[in-house]
């Protein structure tokens, strides 16, 4: 075996590459990497980071093949104490290992450039919602309902309408991130970020804070529930009765969408 | 000797009297500027920390010696010369006090670094132990703030830059064919700085609201507003900050005035390249991070509004900017270091030259030029500029090209070399095998959609530690397994040093490879709990980093029992070719009895009667017409000691 080996190495290392290649890739798409596909902009990242996992796995199976064929058809017999060849490099290789790394992270930044405009695309007929954190919770504003602006401390969203957030802070940096729509934006003292996206499925999805914002940061988590469109209607509505009550009993999301949680939805 | 005379004298009685001293001085000056001013109370107790953070330190750096020679010299007394008596160290006290020999500042820094990668793994114990199950066990929140927020500090600023220098100490001097480094006080100085600074953050547990817990990067205006341990990250970082700037110049220094005759820079091992590139990106970075803390600094104490928005006019963003500026290079300042040893390593142990040596010293310097470029892909979700965001994607991806160039060329040393598989190899072969994973998912975080949802979560946390873990502390266990012989006079075990490698390679990727599917599921980082759902995979990685931690006891019992008991090493246990393998082990006291000439390549394996360097006797006999010229050209080269000493 190892003299087969050292006679036909490359050879050898070339199919052994292929088929690890092939075998990292499957597992790569075969493993479920992303939460729930809840917004626009979900299945176009999602897709993004397959393409990143099939262009990566070659790269790291030809290094560890390398290093393992290295070591077992170049291992040093016991006492062995030659010296190896004496290459000092080999210009057309080098030109190989520049050109190929470039063209491939090149393509790569312009494929993520692409996908980047058509996430952040603008689209008629918005939702606008303010975001607005504190330590250590959320609160939501719909401020395109008429005169009266609509304040919740739960995030209701129709399905179907582009949404746009307008995240602001009442203190330290916090970041408004909901891990189903793979969106995600700093709320900074002094600015208004914006985050913009379509939601695409019925559900409750985890808000989470992913920028360090004190002692209560681990426990700054809400849920956004998506509802059908006249359903977010009509909870609009009660709640602009209310007057924007926080402690509104009609707001409770609890029994829009019945049955489908963020654990069900995955 | 009186006790008089030792509280006068440099040392550490000195220095126990002077910080108690320096602690009355802090609170004597607050409590004067506040009754000057008419506040209430006189006495603020914040106040007093921080002027005494600042205070102590100092005190302690000129109690134990730091410069005394320097103020007599300022202050026209005459001052002692140099004698080189306090060179060497002949006991293991020798190593508790101010000594300029580069070898023993080298093992001082080994070892300091290495107690404060203790402390810091422990942290990352009780951080493993607390994400075991999700709620709360053992720790309250804000502690728990505390833990990942030092873990990170010690880890970055008083282990993995630090220790890259100490090793830089013990083998640049002797591998560049000089007596010692060209500031050879400056150089203690340093070392002082680092416990100063370690001693500091450790202790902000110890105070009222517990350590600094705005993470290692402090973000404004969270940084501003928490309680009074924020002020020892923020000194404490100045200190290590200036620890490094005057080591990295220091080294500048000594690379391009004091190489022997003969060592061209094209003739320099790339471990002199290395640190050459990584202390420009010192030089140049570092009084950035120093920059954004004081900002914090004068916010908190002084009440500037750098982070104040709105009407005052601060801006938040800045502190981003700036810390991210140094911040980013410092990932490179972390990584050059190593890719230096592993070069050493990986053309000595298989037994070929290094491939492609001159493109790999470029793409240490093309590195070093585009880690300038790349600061703004830890804003990506910041809400920063938008049009900024591709640009800076795009150079952060164009990294990879004269990265790969690095692992390639290794790659293509080993490929039919003479494959001598021992402990430093395997490092250096786990180094490269895990330094392309973090690699690759480094890629992954440049792209910014992706970027966008997996930014400050447990994909982070994995890739942070496959380039500094797989990466940097790889070569670390590298570099120390290589020159250990060197270094101690004395060789490690070698079947012990495999099982460490081997523990640490398995449970590292235990510990760190399920976090980031973690994270890409979901798990934001710095946190003290989290959803139900990721329960039992923290468990998993839990358990696997107990393991891990447990496997480098092995690493420590070996080291101390070989220092003690270890079989004797002879000159040049690797047969390797480069400067400091043609000394004794350990080298002499002034390293040289006869500074070499240099006459070629520092990798020319299988090249037959090639050699790096001569001494003396060879030099008569085969006098070579290459190291002839340059050795009458190369002006300011080193001389023999003590004229070399340039103090």
């Amino acid at each position: 075996m190892r003299s087969l080996l050292r006679r036909r190495p490359v050879l050898g290392m070339t199919l052994a590459s292929l088929s690890a290649t092939a075998v990292g890739i499957a597992i790569a798409l075969w493993i479920d990497w992303f939460p729930v596909q809840a917004s626009s902009a979900s299945p176009e990242i999602d897709t993004l980071y397959d393409i990143l996992m099939i262009a990566s796995v070659p790269v790291f199976v030809l290094v560890m093949a390398v290093v393992v064929y290295s070591v077992l058809i170049f291992r040093a017999q016991p006492g062995d104490m030659s010296d190896g060849a004496p290459i000092h490099g080999n210009t057309k290789l080098e030109i190989v290992w520049v050109t190929i790394p470039f063209i491939l992270v090149s393509a790569l930044a312009g494929y993520g450039w692409v996908v980047l405009n058509d996430i952040e695309a603008k689209a008629a007929d918005t939702l606008v919602v303010d975001v607005t954190g504190r330590q250590f919770a959320w609160k939501f504003e719909y401020p395109g309902a008429g005169k009266s602006k609509v304040e919740s401390d739960q995030l209701v969203l129709p399905k179907g309408r582009p949404t746009e957030f307008r995240i602001h802070t009442e203190d330290v940096i916090h970041d408004f991130w909901v891990p189903a729509f793979r969106l995600k934006s700093d709320a900074v003292p002094g600015l208004t970020t914006r985050l913009r996206t379509t939601p695409t499925k019925i559900g409750k999805y985890d808000v989470v804070c992913a920028e360090l914002c004190g002692i209560g940061h681990s426990t700054m988590r809400q849920q956004v529930s998506v509802v059908p469109d006249g359903q977010f209607e009509q909870w609009l509505l009660k709640k602009k009765k209310s007057g924007g009550d926080k402690s509104d009993a009609g707001g409770d999301t609890a029994s829009l969408t019945p049955g489908v949680g963020y654990g069900d939805a995955r | 000797m009186t006790l008089a005379a030792k509280i006068r004298a440099p040392g550490w009685y000195r220095a126990t009297l002077m910080v108690p001293l320096a602690y009355l001085f802090a609170m004597g000056l607050v409590v004067g500027v506040r009754a000057l001013y008419g506040w209430d109370p006189l006495l603020d107790a914040d106040a007093v920390t921080t002027v005494s953070l600042i205070a102590m330190p100092l005190a302690f750096l000129v109690g134990i010696g730091c410069f005394d020679y320097w103020f007599y010299w300022a202050s026209g007394r005459p001052t002692r010369p140099e004698d080189h008596s306090g060179h060497g160290a002949s006991s293991w006290w020798d190593y508790f006090r101010v000594n300029t020999d580069h070898k023993v500042i080298g093992i001082q820094y080994i070892c300091t670094t290495f107690l404060f990668f203790i402390i810091a793994g422990l942290l990352a114990m009780l951080i493993r132990a607390e994400l075991a199950q999700p709620g709360t066990q053992f720790v309250d929140p804000n502690t728990y703030n505390g833990l990942f927020s030092v873990h990170a500090s010690l880890m970055i600023f008083l282990f993995i830059i630090p220790v890259f220098a100490g090793i830089a100490n013990y083998v640049i001097p002797l591998m560049i064919g000089a007596p010692d480094m060209a500031f050879p006080r400056l150089n203690a100085l340093s070392f002082w700085m680092l416990p100063t600074a370690g001693v500091m953050m450790v202790a902000s547990f110890f105070v009222e609201g517990g350590a600094f817990a705005t993470g290692w990067t402090a973000y404004a205006p969270l940084s501003t507003k928490t309680p009074v341990g924020q002020q020892f990250f923020t000194l404490g970082v100045q200190f290590a900050g200036a620890s490094s700037i005057a080591t990295a110049l220091n080294f500048l220094v000594t690379i391009i005035t004091m190489r022997a005759p003969g060592m061209t820079f094209w003739r320099m091992p790339l471990m002199v390249w290395a640190n050459f590139t990584t202390s420009l990106l010192v030089v140049i970075a570092t009084p950035f991070i120093a920059g954004s803390q004081f900002f914090v600094l004068l916010d908190r104490s002084l009440g500037t509004h750098f982070f104040n928005t709105g009407a005052a006019g601060g801006d938040v963003l800045m502190y981003q900017h700036v810390f991210w500026f140094y911040s980013h290079p410092a990932v490179y300042i972390m990584m050059l270091p190593g890719f230096g040893i592993v070069s050493e390593v990986i053309s000595t142990h298989s037994r070929k030259p290094v491939f492609g040596y001159r493109m790999m010293a470029f793409s240490l310097v093309a590195i070093v030029i585009l880690g300038f470029t790349v600061w703004a892909h830890h804003m990506f979700v910041s809400g920063m500029h938008d049009w900024l965001r591709v640009p800076m994607m795009f150079t952060t991806m164009l990294i990879a090209v004269p990265t790969g160039i690095k692992i390639f060329s290794w790659l293509a040393t080993l490929w039919k070399g003479v494959i001598h598989l021992t402990t430093p190899m395997l490092f250096a072969l786990g180094f490269i095998t895990m330094f392309t994973l973090g690699g690759i998912s480094g890629i992954i975080l440049a792209i910014i959609p992706v970027v966008i949802h997996v930014s400050d979560t447990y994909f982070v946390v994995a890739h942070i530690h496959y380039v500094l873990f797989g990466g940097s502390v790889f070569t670390i266990f590298a570099g120390l397994y290589h020159w250990f012989p060197k270094m101690t006079g004395r060789m490690y075990d070698e079947s012990l040093g495999k099982l460490h490698f081997w523990l640490s390679f398995v449970f590292f990727n235990l510990t760190f490879g399920p976090m980031h599917l973690v994270g890409i599921d979901g798990m934001p980082r710095r946190v003290a709990d989290y959803a139900d759902q990721f329960a039992t995979i923290n468990l998993f990685i839990s358990i696997s980093s107990f393991l891990f931690g447990l496997s480098f006891l092995v690493f420590l019992y070996n080291m101390i029992t070989s220092w003690r008991n270890g079989p004797r090493a002879v000159a040049n246990p690797w047969r390797a070719h480069s400067i400091e393998w043609q000394v004794s082990s350990p080298p002499p006291i002034f390293n040289f009895d006869e500074i070499p000439t240099v006459v070629g390549g520092p990798y020319e394996y299988g090249v037959p009667g090639a050699v790096h360097a001569v001494f003396g006797d060879e030099k008569r006999k085969t006098p070579s017409p290459a190291g002839r010229a340059a050795a009458t050209a190369g002006g300011g080269g080193a001389q023999p000691p003590p004229e070399g000493q340039i103090q």
